[in-house]
């Protein structure tokens, strides 16, 4: 009966045991895989994290670059801009003269400041006049037009040596109606960058 | 009526001195002959009255050719000549040509000399003077003989005989014009000069020229450029001009004839040349200096010397006939107006005092008058001023933009440009400002007319 008693007590602890040595068999076979797989993951982690680097790094590099294009496209804009407004805005003249109103004068300021932010621009200035009068007075008449839109921007210190003027007369209206309106937009001084 | 033909001068004209006249007339590949008449040997001078030759037109009769050999081809050149004729005097402003359905004569077999000219058919018709021709075909060569009559003296006037072939029609009834004008008029007219002019029917201003009437019109410049106020050397060789070849306005001095040339080409602009008459030198507007101011050149393009002194505009220079004076703009009073200076002196004098815009100077071959453009309420017209004082005399009127004047040769006649139908047009009035007519019709717009001097052995024919 004892012995019957000592094989239960030992069934009691071997089973256990056997199943703690199962267990801890399973344990270890659990574990080597864990091992590994947590090895790939690292690989995949590190790996994951040098791609999400480099992309990160390529979005940087992206967006610097796109940023310094953003900016050179600006700069280029505004250099367009600053050319365009400067070759578009032309100064205006009454009929038979060459004297620069007010608002000639503050135009061409602003042309100085211009020319001094672009020291390499050269400047044609082109004289016109509109149609009436007669046009070999008209073509002189144009070449003072020219000459004094030139002399105010040397006198605010752009060299002479930058410009060069011609005269149109009244050859190249912009406006070819015969009215006062068509007539105030021909007599100008036109600024052109070579 | 025949006391209108005051005989007041005659002028002995021996017939040895006719003929050395007509031998210095060349018609090219054409002989040329003189005929005498018996009992012409005076040509008068006062049939047109000076003072105010166009306010009565002396009514004229030219009579149908008497044709030796009635072909087709013979009629229809001696229609064409009758034609050329009375085109050709009527241009003058002198004359009326009187209808032909209205004469009184047999036109198969017209008599042609002064026996058998039944004059008071002309007279009764009003015809004072009278032209009768005859022509004749000879071995390809026509013979046509001219004979102008004073049909109430009954009197021969001039007649002369040529021969050349039938291209040269045109110019045989100008040489006959002008020995008719030169006998009535005692100036030889203008009826071998040409005009050059600006238009832009090729999409840019170009230098044209074309004959004294309208005719032939040819391009001069081809330049693709703005081409602005062309101007003849008293020779007729030289052609000068400005021109935007090379961007801007240069002055370019052109052989008529040939294809050279030189440009002035200095900086600001270089513009309004006016030949020195009787030298290879002109004067010119250019700004080199920064200021407007006329210069003398070379007719190669270099400066003599600079004739105007004044900082403002000075411009569009002229020359009196001796060459002795310059009229030209100035703007130095305020307003452009018309100054003369005088060469040997240096003296600057304002011609023009009247009008806030007087431009456009050119001064009378007979050098008493200058003809300019004034505007006025907006509006330019041709104006003419005498030397010795008085007021200007206005010669358009009401009829659009009219300017650039420019006289004939002779000085009975101004071309100019008008906008009086719209666009630009060259037109030609008489200098006291009858029978304004429009001159040529061609595509685009015209201006600048530019009268050229008589000449007869330079004819522009085309250009460069």
């Amino acid at each position: 009966m004892r012995k019957k008693l000592w094989i239960h007590l030992a069934l009691l602890l071997v089973i256990p045991g056997l199943l703690f040595t199962a267990s801890c068999a399973k344990k270890t076979v659990k574990s080597d895989t864990s091992a590994a797989a947590a090895a790939v993951e690292e690989q995949q982690r590190q790996t994951d994290k040098a791609a999400a680097q480099a992309a990160q790094e390529r979005e940087q590099q992206a967006e610097a670059e796109a940023a310094a294009q953003l900016a050179e496209e600006t700069a280029e804009r505004d250099e367009m801009i600053q050319k365009n407004m400067f070759e578009s805005e032309s100064i205006y003249f009454e009929f038979d003269s060459a004297a620069l109103s007010p608002m000639a004068q503050s135009v061409l300021e602003g042309k100085a400041n211009y020319l001094r932010d672009n020291p390499g621009a050269q400047v044609i200035i082109e004289g016109h006049c509109d149609e009436r009068g007669t046009p070999e007075y008209n073509l002189a008449l144009g070449d003072r037009r020219a000459e004094s839109a030139k002399n105010f921007l040397v006198n605010l210190g752009i060299d002479i040596a930058r410009f060069t003027t011609v005269s149109y007369g009244e050859e190249n209206p912009v406006d070819t109606g015969s009215n006062e309106e068509a007539w105030a937009k021909n007599r100008r001084a036109k600024f052109l960058v070579e | 009526m025949a006391q209108q033909f005051k005989d007041r001068k005659t002028r002995g004209f021996p017939n040895g001195k006719r003929a050395g006249l007509l031998k210095g007339i060349v018609v090219w590949a054409a002989a040329l002959l003189a005929a005498f008449f018996p009992g012409t040997g005076f040509a008068s001078y006062d049939y047109i009255d000076i003072t105010n030759p166009f306010l009565r037109k002396i009514p004229l009769a030219v009579q149908p050719f008497k044709i030796s050999d009635r072909t087709p081809e013979n009629e229809a050149s001696a229609a064409e000549a009758v034609r050329l004729i009375s085109h050709t005097l009527e241009f003058t402003g002198y004359f009326e040509i009187i209808d032909p359905e209205a004469f009184l004569v047999d036109s198969a077999n017209p008599p042609i000399l002064r026996p058998n000219i039944q004059f008071a058919n002309w007279t009764g018709i009003g015809a004072e003077l009278l032209i009768t021709g005859g022509f004749h075909m000879k071995n390809g060569l026509m013979e046509i003989e001219l004979r102008l009559f004073d049909t109430f003296k009954q009197r021969l006037v001039v007649g002369k005989k040529y021969r050349a072939l039938p291209r040269d029609l045109r110019r045989i009834v100008h040489r006959y014009c002008s020995a008719i004008l030169f006998s009535l008029t005692g100036s030889r007219g203008y009826f071998d000069s040409d005009i050059a002019f600006v238009s832009n029917g090729t999409g840019n201003k170009e230098v044209f020229i074309c004959d004294f009437d309208g005719v032939n019109p040819r391009q001069f410049t081809k330049n693709r450029a703005i081409t602005l106020f062309p101007a003849w050397s008293s020779d007729r060789k030289w052609i000068a001009y400005t021109a935007y070849n090379r961007g801007k306005p240069d002055l370019y001095i052109k052989n008529a004839t040939r294809q050279r040339g030189y440009v002035l080409d200095r900086k600001g602009i270089n513009t309004d040349p006016a030949w020195v008459p009787g030298r290879f030198e002109l004067a010119a507007t250019l700004s080199f200096s920064g200021d407007q101011e006329i210069y003398l050149l070379t007719g190669t393009g270099k400066i003599i010397k600079r004739l105007t002194q004044r900082r403002g505009i000075d411009v569009s220079p002229t020359w009196s006939p001796d060459g002795k004076r310059m009229a030209f703009v100035s703007k130095r009073s305020g307003t452009p107006q018309i100054h003369i200076k005088t060469m040997a002196t240096g003296a600057v004098e304002r011609l023009t005092f009247s009008g806030r815009y007087n431009t456009q100077p050119d001064w009378s071959p007979k050098g008493d008058r200058i003809a300019y453009t004034a505007m006025r309420g907006g509006q330019s017209n041709i104006f003419l001023i005498r030397l010795d004082g008085g007021d200007p005399v206005q010669l358009t009127q009401n009829a659009g933009d009219n300017e650039a004047p420019s006289w004939a040769p002779d000085g009975s006649l101004i071309a100019f440009s008008s906008t009086r139908e719209g666009p630009s047009r060259i037109y030609v009035m008489t200098a006291y400002g009858t029978d304004q007519r429009r001159l040529l019709s061609m595509p685009g717009e015209q201006s600048n007319p530019a009268w050229s001097p008589n000449g007869i052995y330079t004819k522009v024919l085309s250009g460069s």
